[in-house]
């Protein structure tokens, strides 16, 4: 399986997420690509992932400028056509901003910006990111940013239940969703969601940065596991 | 001719603006707290080149609702004029 990372100026969670790829080369066929912003080539990768970071300097609104870069037209056309895109943190707002997925990530609620280990269950294991998750168990894993409170309005949050489009949610160490885990106001607690046709995903938290036993929690495992699962078992 | 355009954009009424709610609460400390409702957008000015202000016009409007706003959570409005 091919993996492209895409760098955008202001990237800075690139080099953690090509690392964790890299890692899975141990046990599976897996290559993996850095994809500069001004490319037009995907390089026939299986899958995309826009890494976290500030891209563009966040300047106007986060993602917003990174949305248009030469790169994220054939990301989008890629999306398009069923392939399978990935954006945690900075690219889960590129996502929103491109209209791959629905809503937007607005100001936290405590306008700070809150770099922290939170917990967040798996509200479905029947993505491509989440098909080797137990659903009813919390995973630890940090988030940082200062704009990452998920909106939408009510006629769009209406079809993201009716199509499952949620795929995580903050909550407790117990998995238990209450208004006290939710650390920036998310709507209903929200922290990650997939599109209508459930190959783009988007979550604020970063599993990137809890994969590797020396920083002692690697609860973000799982979700690299469950794309190598799923693209053996889909 | 090139026409001078400002966009105020404003995040939707509907929304928490955390900036505007702090700004707010930081009127008591200036012993103004007759000020409430403080909300906190941005205000863009640009220059574009048209034959007409219609044209200038529907050009700056594309460019704000492709890019300058985001209609999920802000409003704008434009004011153009000849230079």
């Amino acid at each position: 399986m091919k993996f492209g990372v895409v760098v955008f100026p202001g990237s800075n969670c690139d080099q953690d997420m090509v690392d964790v790829l890299e890692s899975l080369k141990v046990k599976h066929q897996v290559n993996v690509v850095k994809l500069w912003h001004k490319e037009h080539d995907l390089q026939n990768c299986d899958m995309v992932i826009l890494p976290g970071g500030f891209s563009y300097g966040d300047y106007l609104r986060s993602g917003a400028i990174a949305r248009f870069s030469p790169i994220m037209q054939e990301v989008i056309a890629f999306a398009g056509k069923g392939g399978l895109v990935m954006g945690v943190c900075n690219g889960f707002q590129i996502l929103c901003e491109a209209g791959l997925l629905p809503g937007a990530l607005l100001h936290n609620n405590s306008r700070k910006f809150i770099c922290k280990n939170v917990y967040i269950k798996p509200v479905t294991d029947e993505t491509y990111i989440t098909s080797k998750l137990n659903t009813n168990k919390a995973l630890k894993i940090p988030i940082a940013h200062g704009e990452g409170k998920f909106y939408a309005p009510d006629s769009e949050m209406k079809a993201i239940y009716d199509n499952g489009q949620i795929l995580f949610k903050y909550c407790d160490a117990l998995g238990n969703v209450t208004a006290e885990s939710n650390p920036n106001g998310s709507i209903d607690n929200i922290a990650g969601i997939t599109n209508k046709t459930k190959n783009v995903f988007g979550m604020m938290p970063h599993p990137e940065r809890a994969c590797d036993p020396y920083l002692a929690n690697t609860d973000g495992r799982g979700i690299f596991d469950s794309i190598l699962n799923s693209m053996a078992l889909f | 001719m090139i026409f001078s355009a400002s966009i105020q954009v404003m995040p939707l009424k509907a929304l928490l603006d955390p900036q505007g709610k702090a700004v707010s609460a930081s009127m008591k400390n200036l012993n103004l707290s007759a000020i409430e409702n403080v909300r906190i957008g941005k205000n863009i000015t640009l220059q574009v080149t048209a034959d007409t202000e219609t044209e200038a016009l529907n050009m700056v409007t594309e460019a704000c609702k492709k890019l300058l706003a985001n209609p999920i959570m802000e409003e704008f409005e434009i004011s153009i004029k000849a230079l």
